[in-house]
């Protein structure tokens, strides 16, 4: 298949592993005292396991799977007071399909949707935005969660709205930015992270200017990267020249896609709808300064926290909140997943404990759905 | 309004004769009259030793998609659950349950379909009936099934009787039924020219049984995929299998459709998937045999069991040259945002 096929060329991957492998022996690492590579976006731990890249690799590198997993990171709370939005009746919950199984407190959105609420699947914040037309004496609320890259469609969903003047459509926003948490990974003083791949549909919005600062301030590459299995391999190699050459940079694997800039239309959506929340939990991390995105107040009458009065409080001190699992150790390298005395014991995808178990892009569910328990 | 289902038509009256006097007397081969079919038992005796009995309900939305209905799954669906058991499927049931307000030209079709898809797999349909429920109370239209089938003497095909080296066979091209469901969903507002597979494999399976009776055992991969029989498979047998990406016969557009929509086509419904164990030495009668019919035109060899007393586990070398676990389905596929 066209634009498929040609990025997962079998003979090109052999020669790309061959090249890593003399660098890696070039820059001193071996399997002893392998290179710790962190993907920061949960796309591309899919992509390393759904390709066997881990496997694929010499051992001498290391991937550590980074917090780029939005559903993973989504404190159990906000699942909760999402939920509670349905006791009041003439309520419509509209999510994405891979928030329907993260666990709340009292069972997960699809747990909950069995048990009669009307809890819908919908591929975009149009298709929520569509269901309010539809249903005007209803109050529909879509579940708005993700990244820069699913931001924007939610700024898009809350423009139309209100030029359109829907009244009863609402987005409970819990909208996460990547480079807060990176920062706060590199801030740690016992984290060894050699490089890191960089997002590339995070990047396609935001360009690659807003990673520099892990090179300039903490002195360690970066390179975006595509999703093709050819694309992470690649960015590899380029993380490794730049590590035995000594560069420290930002570098752009991914320019089929990605700019230096981003992408304008969308970064004046997201400026124009969202600001920066002071502080925003992250299930596994904690509280992360400037981390999270909230509706402006002009968009108020959009934002589910106003229109019902939900707020937003952190839980991290909250009794039944806290987590008690190592979860966060995983996420920054600290711990691996099989490594972890909970892992494929009493967690599994089907009774997660931890955020990692829960989406297929979490490194815990990964390990265990294509990694065999080694 | 005498073209819509109504409570009348479930009420055991009038409406309720001439509903199955205009519909489904004509197309089924059932006695009539009588609540129960009488099976000459010399027909069961005559061809085999075991009877085989199976059941199956079918709930797809939408009812028609593109090359099929519901009807057309009812049928071949037990049909297959009883071939890859090793049985002749001989008669069938059929039950409906029916949503008041249903229309009765889209029954009229839908029966049709089952009277082509049992004339094609050789089966009669000898006893049946409705119900109508009150608008809300189901959706649209729910068929079941059940079929009663032969098998031959000393035929025994099972997962406990795969071997090392046997090597993994499945008919064609998989994940068919499941992506042309999704598409006829209009959900996600895409586009192609897909069909489903769904087909009777009774012929298919009768081609390999005469060249290969010691084929080891057989599965239809529907729900969950050939994933999921896979997994089956290396649980009962305790085996571990290894199957490679690159000979897996996947369509562009079904590979599309998992691509933007981020599913695992091995985790994609079929209906006319056959599976088969084979003994590495009669692998290639096995394979002439399966493409003299078109249903297994496009059969191909996909892997091998490569180790008995192990962990159980399905492992695939990807198109890349890396390996890794296909784990079973937890739940149901659910489409990724990033």
């Amino acid at each position: 298949m066209q634009l498929v096929d040609e990025f997962r060329d079998a003979r090109l991957a052999k020669r790309i592993r061959a090249d890593i492998e003399e660098l890696s022996t070039k820059a001193g690492a071996d399997e002893t005292n392998p290179l710790q590579i962190m993907e920061i976006c949960g796309g591309h731990t899919h992509t390393i396991f759904r390709h066997g890249i881990d496997k694929l690799v010499p051992r001498s590198i290391e991937f550590v799977h980074g917090p780029g997993c939005p559903v993973c990171v989504l404190p159990m709370q906000r699942v909760d007071e999402f939920l509670e939005l349905a006791e009041r009746d003439s309520v419509i919950l509209t999510s994405y399909g891979d928030a329907m199984r993260v666990p709340g407190r009292n069972g997960s959105l699809q747990q909950c949707k069995a048990a009669g609420v009307d809890v819908r699947m919908v591929y975009s914040p149009s298709d929520s935005l569509e269901i309010a037309r539809k249903n005007p004496d209803k109050q529909v609320v879509f579940f708005g969660l993700g990244f820069e890259t699913t931001a924007p469609a939610t700024a898009i969903s809350i423009l139309q709205a209100a030029k359109e003047d829907i009244a009863n459509f609402s987005v409970f926003c819990n909208h996460i930015t990547v480079p807060p948490p990176i920062r706060s990974i590199l801030e740690q003083a016992d984290v060894s992270i050699d490089g890191f791949i960089g997002p590339g549909h995070v990047s396609m919005v935001i360009g690659t200017r807003p990673y520099d600062f892990i090179a300039e301030e903490f002195g360690k590459p970066v390179v975006v990267a595509g999703f093709e299995p050819l694309d992470l391999m690649q960015s590899v190699l380029m993380l490794l020249r730049q590590i035995v050459e000594g560069r420290v940079m930002v570098e752009n694997q991914y320019s089929r896609v990605v700019t230096r800039d981003g992408n304008p239309v969308s970064l004046s959506a997201l400026n124009e709808v969202f600001e920066t929340r002071p502080s925003f939990e992250w299930r596994g991390l904690g509280e992360i300064e400037s981390s999270g995105l909230r509706i402006r107040k002009q968009f108020a009458e959009f934002d589910a926290e106003e229109r019902f009065g939900i707020g937003y409080g952190s839980s991290v001190t909250r009794e039944g909140y806290r987590d008690q699992y190592p979860c966060g150790k995983v996420m920054i390298g600290k711990l691996k997943p099989f490594d972890c005395p909970h892992f494929c014991k009493d967690c599994t995808p089907e009774t997660p404990l931890g955020a990692l178990m829960v989406s297929s892009e979490g490194a815990c569910a990964a390990y265990h759905q294509y990694g065999g328990f080694q | 309004m005498n073209d819509l289902i109504t409570l009348a038509h479930g009420g055991g009256g009038k409406a309720m004769k001439d509903l199955l006097e205009e519909i489904f007397f004509p197309l089924f081969d059932s006695g009539g009259e009588d609540d129960q079919a009488r099976l000459e038992s010399s027909l069961l005796s005559n061809v085999g030793s075991k009877l085989a009995f199976t059941t199956d309900s079918f709930v797809v939305d939408p009812l028609e998609f593109p090359g099929g209905d519901i009807g057309n799954l009812a049928v071949c669906g037990t049909v297959n659950d009883l071939t890859v058991g090793g049985a002749q499927p001989l008669w069938l049931s059929a039950s409906f349950i029916i949503e008041e307000g249903f229309s009765k030209a889209l029954l009229l079709k839908i029966v049709k379909s089952m009277r082509q898809s049992a004339t094609e797999a050789g089966v009669k349909i000898v006893t049946g009936d409705t119900k109508v429920v009150e608008r809300g109370k189901a959706d649209k239209l729910f068929i079941t099934t059940a079929g009663v089938g032969v098998i031959p003497p000393g035929l025994d095909l099972s997962a406990r009787k795969v071997r090392q080296g046997d090597l993994i066979v499945v008919n064609g091209y998989l994940g068919d039924h499941g992506a042309t469901v999704l598409t006829a969903r209009d959900q996600f507002s895409l586009r192609s020219d897909l069909q489903t597979d769904c087909k009777p494999l009774n012929h298919l399976m009768n081609m390999v049984l005469e060249v290969c009776p010691n084929v080891r055992c057989a599965r239809d991969a529907t729900r969950g995929g050939l994933s999921s029989v896979l997994n089956e498979i290396a649980l009962s047998s305790k085996a571990r299998l290894m199957i490679d990406e690159r000979l897996v016969k996947l369509r562009p557009e079904v590979r599309g459709i998992c691509e933007i929509l981020g599913l695992d086509p091995l985790y994609l419904a079929n209906e006319g998937a056959l599976v088969l164990f084979v003994p590495k030495d009669e692998i290639d009668k096995v394979l002439r045999a399966m493409k003299s019919i078109p249903a297994g035109a496009e059969s191909v060899v996909i892997g091998e069991v490569i180790e008995l007393d192990s962990k159980p586990r399905v492992e695939m070398r990807t198109e890349l040259g890396g390996t890794r676990i296909v784990d079973m389905l937890l739940g149901e596929q659910l489409p990724r945002i990033c």
